[in-house]
This record gives C-alpha cells, structure tokens and sequence, in this order.
C-alpha cells in the first residue's frame, strides 16, 4: 500500500499537461529547463492544423521565449512551487534559507539569488521558488529596511530632499538617498525600484 | 456569498447595437442584389468529415428515436444548403451559428456567427469580387483590394513554392525563418507544414492594406472545392484576410457526387490514422449531386470576425454577447 501511494505521488509529480490545459503561470520543463507559460495563443486555420504559440519565461535564466507547439501534444510539467522562506547567512558561496514551519533548510547559489543579494539581510523573508527542491529564484521581500553604511555627510540645513547623494547600505547596495540622510540611520527601501522611501521609524 | 460579475455580457453595448447594424446592412445586401435567406438544420444525423474540424454531437430521444438519435451540430451550413441548391432554390444566403469543439483563442469561439452564400452561374473569382462588394458596403470607405494566389504569397514571403517542395523543404525553411521550436514539431505531412508557415509567417502581412484574397490552394487542401488540373494540381479555393486575419474561405463548389464521396472516404481515413472518430457522411448531399447540383461558387465569413475588422477590435470575446465562459 505505501509503495502504491508513493508511485501515485511520483505520478502527479512528473504530470504532463496537453496543449489544452495550458495557461498562463503553468510551470513546464523545456529543453531541460523548467518554465512558466506567460501567453498561450491558440492559432488555427479553418481548415487546416491547430497550433499554440506560446510565450515562455525560463525561469533559471529569467528569459523569455517563444515555442509553438502543435495542438494536442503533451509537455512534461515542472515541479515549481514558491514559498517563504527566511534568510539565515550567507557562508561566501551559498545564501542559506530556512522555511519558517518546518525549519528544512536550503541552499542558493549565485546565479539563483543573483541581483537580490544586495537586499538580503539576516532573518527577512524572502519568496523563494523551488525546482525539485532546490531553490532556482530568490526575491527579496518588496520593502525591506537597511542600515546607511556610508554617505558624504549632508548640507546642515537642507531638508527639501532635493537632489540627494549616493548612501551605500549594510548589505552593499547603493540607493539615493535625501541629503539629509546620515551614517547608522535604517531606512526603508523599495526593492522592486531600488528606491529610497523613507527613514525607518523607530518602533 | 459575493456576487460575481459574470452575469454581464462580454461585448459592450455599443458593440452589440454594431452587430445587429452589421447583420442589417447584410441583409438588406442580398436582398437588393436577389440572393435568398434561407434557414437549414443546425442538428443533423450527418457530421463534417474533414479531419481539421470537430463536431460537437448529441442525441434526441422520443417520438420515432425511442433508444436515441445521434446527432450533430453543424459546423458550417454547407451540406443542407448545396441540397436546397440541387432542389432548384436559385441564389441562397444563411446567417447562423455554427459549432465547432476544441477552438478557443482570441480568435475563436466554439460556437460562433457564419454568414455562408451560394452563387449558381458564378465562378470564384466573381465571387470573390461579390464578397469585396458586400464589404465595403459595410466599410466606410472602399478597401483596396489585392489578389494573390496561394503560390504567389509563399514565394513573395518564403522564395518557394509551395506544390514543388517536399516535406524536409518545408521543415528546414520553418527552421530558417526561426518559428520558434520549429526543430522539435511533429508534424506529419506536407499540408500540416504549410499550415505553420501559412499560420506563422504570411498571414500576419496579408490584408494589412485592405482585402486580401489568397486564391488557388493545393490540391490536398482542396475540402469542398473543385480542383483543376493545372501545372500542380489546384484547389479552386479562395480565403479573405483583412489585418493578418482569415475571415473567409470559398470554393468553386466540387458538385460531383462520386468525387466528393472519395474525398468523405478520404477524411474519414485520415480520421482513423489519426485516432479520431469517424463520423457519418452526408448521404443526402451525396444523393442530392448525383441528382444534379448546379455548378455554382460559395463563401463562409465568419462574421464575429468581419465585425472584430469593422471595429478594430484584437478579442473575440469583446464581439459576442456572452463568450464561452459566460455561456
């Protein structure tokens, strides 16, 4: 019975999707990489051979592709999911996340954190997206709060925010910044722009 | 529970008063030019054979069909209206809706409005010139209107031609002209390619100007047209394309009954080679060509699609009060 069970797993794992159950945010394997379908479009001649178009987003590489496939035929799906997931430390190769529930552990290397390793910082959460159990994507939370490492020290006076200057923050990104922004004060950034919002209240 | 939003119709208010203006001004049309409306079946015991079109079926019961009486939607009016033709009805026009399974896009609805129309006495090509005419009665201003035959359109865009090369030909200009995943497709048989190539490559520049009539298909895309022997076997076949979009397809009508049941065997053939059911042909046209069909040239235009051009709209849902999942 449990090895029943086990297959029927491992089935539903490596589900194959027709033509006809695709959609937009459907995760399938393409040339060995997995993907996520953007646009589908359904092309038919009156009479003649059905087709779909489809708009692909690798999801290792971030590029997006076109395929067309022939109506009907089958695909090989991916095991993608997303999930939250706490940033621990980073041990110079590999940033390591834990998920909050059941404390397993993973790693990412570079190319899966890539452009969001300036914005980690111990103890955020991050959505991280799993292939196979490994993570493939890591985004950092969409505000996060940082402390300014370094900055030229701004004109007494200024307030108007006008202008601004480069402030380097603890994790190594560099955002602008109000002139009136000092070393050690956290602000809020958005990750998403890579802009400075505000200063971070103290609560 | 919150109430959804579903209730309301897919196409605008403005897009629905569009429409029936549309079917009006067609009407009037036929009317003033002396081509009947007629009115034929849409369940039928007979289905389309052509292996490309799936008929949606199901099935009366009671009086005179006790156990059940198969039956199809019709997926275009086609075969009833040739009959009315070979009874002697003279010049014949229908606007109905027709069915058609496992067809939804942007450009296609399951179930959607054709407007199908009958010429004895004229030829394809003075069809052709009948359905420029009735479009730009529906236009506000005439539309310039090319003619270019199916090989024409396949060297202007590709430099082949399209009843000389063979399938390999075909797969390797797929892979040239970069239809993405062209190398990996399983396509069987030459038509099948110069649907891709067709689909991917030319269609999107045909009718960008105005009209665009593709005429003279290959003769294993003839479906119910007549072929002439030619240099390469040609399909009397014409299809409109107005901005990159098919939105006609007409025929010299092949009206010999022992040629079109080799090609209903033919389809139903294919169907089985290609695992999909075989359906009944229709013994009433059948009987109806041996009895005497005049030699006559017919058109469908979808139009859903024809009001999509007239509106410059990109989604069929917009153009039909309650798209399928609103139905």
């Amino acid at each position: 019975m449990m090895c029943a069970a086990i297959d029927m797993f491992r089935e539903d794992v490596m589900a194959s999707y027709s033509t006809n159950e695709f959609k937009g945010g459907l995760k399938i394997m393409l040339d060995g990489d997995p993907c996520s379908i953007i646009e589908n479009e359904f092309v038919k001649p009156g009479k003649g051979q059905a087709f779909n178009r489809v708009k692909i987003r690798n999801l290792k590489t971030g590029r997006v592709l076109e395929k067309t496939f022939k109506s009907g035929e089958s695909v090989e799906g991916a095991d993608v999911h997303e999930t939250e997931m706490q940033y621990l430390y980073n041990d110079g190769e590999f940033w390591h996340f834990m998920d909050p529930e059941s404390y397993e552990q993973v790693s990412a290397d570079q190319a899966a954190v890539a452009e969001s390793a300036k914005w980690l910082k111990e103890q955020d959460v991050c959505l991280v997206t799993l292939w196979n159990g490994a993570p493939i994507i890591v985004e950092p939370p969409k505000f996060v709060i940082l402390n300014v490492a370094d900055t030229d020290p701004g004109l007494k006076g200024d307030t108007s925010g006008s202008g601004g200057k480069p402030a380097t923050l603890e994790t190594g990104a560099v955002v602008r910044v109000p002139l009136f922004v000092q070393i050690g004060e956290a602000i809020k950034v958005d990750t998403r722009s890579g802009e400075y919002v505000s200063r971070a209240k103290e609560d | 529970m919150a109430q959804t939003e579903n209730w309301r119709p897919s196409a605008s208010i403005e897009m629905i008063r569009a429409r029936a203006e549309m079917l009006s001004h067609i009407r009037q049309y036929f009317d003033r030019i002396g081509v009947l409306e007629v009115d034929t079946p849409v369940c039928s015991r007979f289905a389309a054979t052509d292996p490309a079109i799936e008929s949606f079926s199901t099935s009366y019961t009671g009086p005179e069909a006790v156990h059940g009486l198969d039956l199809y939607l019709h997926t275009s009016p086609e075969f009833p209206m040739k009959r009315l033709l070979a009874a002697g009805s003279g010049p014949i026009y229908q606007i109905c809706k027709v069915f058609r399974n496992g067809e939804l896009g942007r450009r296609h609805n399951p179930e959607f409005t054709l407007l199908e129309w009958y010429r004895p006495g004229l030829d394809y090509h003075q069809l052709m010139d009948e359905v420029a005419d009735l479009i730009n009665v529906l236009t506000a201003r005439p539309l310039q209107i090319e003619r270019l035959t199916y090989a024409e359109a396949f060297e202007r865009r590709l430099g082949l031609n399209p009843h000389a090369v063979d399938l390999d030909q075909l797969r390797q200009c797929a892979i040239k002209e970069g239809v993405p995943g062209a190398g990996r497709l399983a396509i069987e048989g030459r038509d099948g390619w110069l649907d891709l190539l067709l689909s991917h490559l030319i269609e999107p520049q045909l009718g960008q100007a105005g009209l665009t009539f593709l005429y003279d298909y290959p003769a294993s895309q003839a479906a119910l047209a007549r072929v002439r022997e030619d240099r390469y076997p040609m399909a009397e076949r014409f299809e409109l394309y107005v901005s990159g979009m098919e939105i006609a397809n007409g025929f010299q009508e092949l009206t010999n009954a022992d040629h079109q049941r080799k090609r209903f065997s033919e389809d139903n053939r294919r169907r089985r080679q290609s695992r999909l059911a075989e359906v009944p042909m229709d013994e009433g046209l059948l009987d109806a060509q041996a009895a005497g069909m005049p030699e006559c040239s017919g058109v469908a235009v979808g139009l859903d699609r024809l009001l999509m051009v007239l509106t410059g709209t990109l989604d069929i849902r917009q153009v039909v009060t309650f798209d399928l999942s609103r139905a």
